[in-house]
């Protein structure tokens, strides 16, 4: 079985490239020179060197010793979190802007949800010197306003984008909207690895130096480069591939993806793609994705803004659907919790989506003294609003705030949606009937 | 024969082609609209169907489908509506959509009873040439729903000759590298873009589309095309209206 992208951009039955006419040319061109551009050394060379001595990688893989215990496994973290911005976005973005600049671009933009990705877009483009231009959606701009303010300072012009719901899919039709209209000058740096072939590998193997540093620091550290269980929260599912990607292939290790499941699948207030979703195309994409039966696209929900997506990268629904990685869900409390576990038993204050990712050590049933690598995505600096309700809820004892009172969604389709019930077999048949390309 | 080849077999050029999005402006005024158009002579009409995340549409088509879709409206419904429309309606019908829609209906079920209420053509901008080559070819042709496929001012010459040979009513050339949108006028470049496209001596008749709004933009499109086809423009005019009638009869008279 291959994990790997085929030469005509498809994982199995997911990805290609469902693009307007209009985005053809910019699509081929990238596609046609990004492996070339990659593997050339002088990218390579300045590419390893901006990850040193920018983003200060390798980040560290730090063995917890109280959640080992607790747990009963040996627990392993890699720590993106420490990375310049404060996640995994910006091993992307450093790959991205370099690529940007061997294509001849001069206007660069972005999709942002949290604004996690616009401030490392932001970030090296003021390193490049080029016009960086960011999409969010106005529901965004106005609950993450200190992002914004970072991405403002930073040279970068944001826009609030105010069509269908303001939120992350908006934002991300919206900057392939200004690419159409500006094709030759303008490269997207697209977030995750979502999008069109080849988006997701390219991105993918941006972020596939976390598990080539995860490789050689475990083999240092435990005398062995391989896991038992690698664990990943997945959003559009960048952080995922990257902590995976050098494992794909190694049959022994475990790979679990943790997808956010907001209120509980049952509520429909969910964005668990691989529960909830089918077989469709979004933003350029054969993936899977909320849908209504008409197939419109549903408004995810989560409290954590960067798992907030609709759909999910096309690796990720290859790795569901040949079975390879196991996708399971935690809940906006089971985050909380997680993220308050980690910051009292091991000084660390993870972002709401890593806190995802940390949920799952309930969940799952390791054998004893297994060896687990987690992937902490990211740094809860941006998360402290949210933490905060938390602990006053904890001190006076109330009920934990209701968390999804705060967002106000435009959705017109909710009403419409609800989760399948007959989900499981329904979404199998629908699988099972996708032509293998 | 299908009519968009009927079409094209009897009126070689200055086709005049609308667009408007079905559900816009209200609810179950797709048919009137339909025949409307056809009253006031226009050739060929193009049926949006409303998908909540149109990424080759500016925000006019953008705003009409959001509220279509509020209001209701849905791929199931719309071919319901159609039901009837072959009893005065004789101009071809295209539906105009996004690939996700027609997918999750299901393509068989969708070219089956698309081609049961009279539809002779769809514009899929999101579905690729090499996809359709592949996948549905043989579907659509045992249902005669013709494919019509875009090009641009940036699309390669040989691709353009692929698309040519996979085209069996028309090319939809796109004005400019934009959304969908009004323009006021045509530059010199865009001009020269679509001689150069006539030059091509394509084997299918070649429909300007995005950007024209009026008189004017009509006028230098059908220059070096067989016709075009207005959108935004039209959806704008008659955003709001109830009486469609006379908004209609004007927006069509202005054009003449
Ligand atoms: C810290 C962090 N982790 C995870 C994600 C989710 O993205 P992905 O699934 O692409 O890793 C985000 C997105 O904003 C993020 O900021």
């Amino acid at each position: 079985m291959k994990y790997e992208v085929n030469n005509r951009g498809y994982y199995g039955k997911f990805g290609g490239a469902f693009i307007p006419e209009m985005l053809y040319p910019n699509v081929k061109e990238l596609e046609k020179n990004y492996l070339k551009i990659m593997e050339s050394d002088s990218f390579k060379t300045e590419f390893l060197s901006l990850l040193k001595n920018y983003v200060g990688r390798p980040s560290p893989l730090y063995y917890t010793k109280r959640l080992s215990d607790k747990y009963n496994i040996n627990l392993y973290l890699k720590r993106e979190d420490l990375n310049h911005t404060g996640s995994h976005k910006i091993n992307n973005t450093i790959g991205q802007i370099l690529m940007a600049r061997h294509l001849g671009k001069k206007r660069i933009i972005a999709e942002t949800g949290a604004g996690q990705h616009g401030v490392a877009t932001a970030t090296v483009c003021a390193r490049e010197g080029l016009d960086c231009i960011v999409f969010m959606g106005a529901t965004d701009v106005a609950r993450q306003m200190p992002n914004v303010e970072k991405m403002q300072m930073l040279g970068a012009t944001v826009i609030p984008v105010e069509s269908g719901n303001k939120t992350l899919k908006d934002a991300t039709n919206e900057a392939i909207r200004d690419w159409i209209n500006h094709p030759k000058e303008t490269h997207y740096i697209i977030g995750s690895v979502v999008g069109p072939h080849p988006y997701p590998d390219m991105v993918a193997r941006f972020q596939s130096i976390i598990s080539e540093e995860i490789r050689k620091q475990l083999q240092e550290q435990t005398g062995s480069p391989l896991p038992d269980t690698v664990i990943a929260c997945v959003g559009g599912g960048s952080n995922a591939a990257g902590a995976f990607y050098h494992y794909l292939n190694e049959k022994t290790v475990k790979l679990v993806a943790v997808e956010a499941d907001g209120l509980g699948l049952e509520t429909g207030e969910t964005a668990a793609t691989m529960a909830a979703g089918s077989p469709g195309i979004i933003h350029g994409s054969m993936t899977m994705l909320m849908q209504t039966d008409d197939g419109q696209i549903v408004e995810p929900y989560s409290i954590s803004a960067g798992l907030d997506y609709p759909g999910i990268g096309p690796l990720h629904a290859h790795l569901f659907d040949s079975k390879r990685a196991n996708f399971i869900r935690a809940t906006d409390t089971e985050a909380i919790e997680a993220a308050f576990e980690l910051t009292r038993m091991e000084g660390i204050i993870p972002a709401l989506e890593s806190a995802h990712a940390l949920a799952a050590l309930k969940k799952l049933n390791f054998k004893k003294g297994e060896t687990v690598v987690l992937n902490v995505s990211g740094r809860g600096d941006k998360d402290m609003e949210a933490y905060r309700k938390h602990i006053k809820s904890e001190t006076k004892k109330e009920k934990q705030v209701d968390t999804h009172a705060e967002k106000e969604t435009h959705d017109i389709f909710r009403a419409s949606y609800s989760v399948p019930e007959n989900t499981m077999q329904q979404r199998a048949d629908e699988i099972n009937g996708l032509y293998v390309p | 024969m299908n009519r968009i080849n009927k079409l094209f077999e009897t009126k070689k050029d200055n086709i005049l082609s609308i667009y408007f999005t079905a559900g816009h402006p209200a609810p179950e005024t797709a048919s009137t609209i339909i025949e409307l158009l056809q009253d006031n002579g226009v050739d060929m009409i193009e049926i949006g169907i409303p998908f909540s995340d149109p990424l080759a549409d500016g925000p006019v088509i953008q705003q009409s489908s959001q509220q279509a879709l509020a209001d209701g409206m849905s791929l199931k419904k719309l071919l319901h509506e159609l039901k009837t429309i072959r009893k005065n309606v004789q101009i071809p019908l295209l539906l105009m959509g996004y690939f996700n829609t027609i997918m999750h209906f299901g393509v068989e079920s969708f070219c089956k009873q698309a081609n049961a209420v009279g539809i002779d053509g769809v514009i899929l901008p999101d579905l690729p040439l090499e996809v359709y080559k592949e996948q549905y070819k043989d579907m659509f042709k045992q249902y005669n729903i013709i494919p019509v496929f875009l090009i641009t001012p940036s699309t390669p010459d040989e691709r353009i000759r692929e698309t040519e040979a996979l085209s069996e009513g028309f090319i939809y050339m796109v004005s400019t590298s934009s959304t969908t949108g009004a323009k006021q006028g045509f530059s010199n470049e865009n001009m020269s873009y679509f001689k150069r496209i006539n030059d091509m001596n394509l084997k299918v008749p070649v429909i300007t589309g995005f950007g024209i709004s009026n008189k004017t933009t009509f006028e230098q499109a059908c220059e070096y095309s067989a016709g075009a086809i207005i959108g935004s423009a039209f959806v704008k005019d008659i955003s709001g209206e109830w009486e469609l009638e006379n908004k209609i009869e004007e927006f069509i008279a202005k054009l003449k």
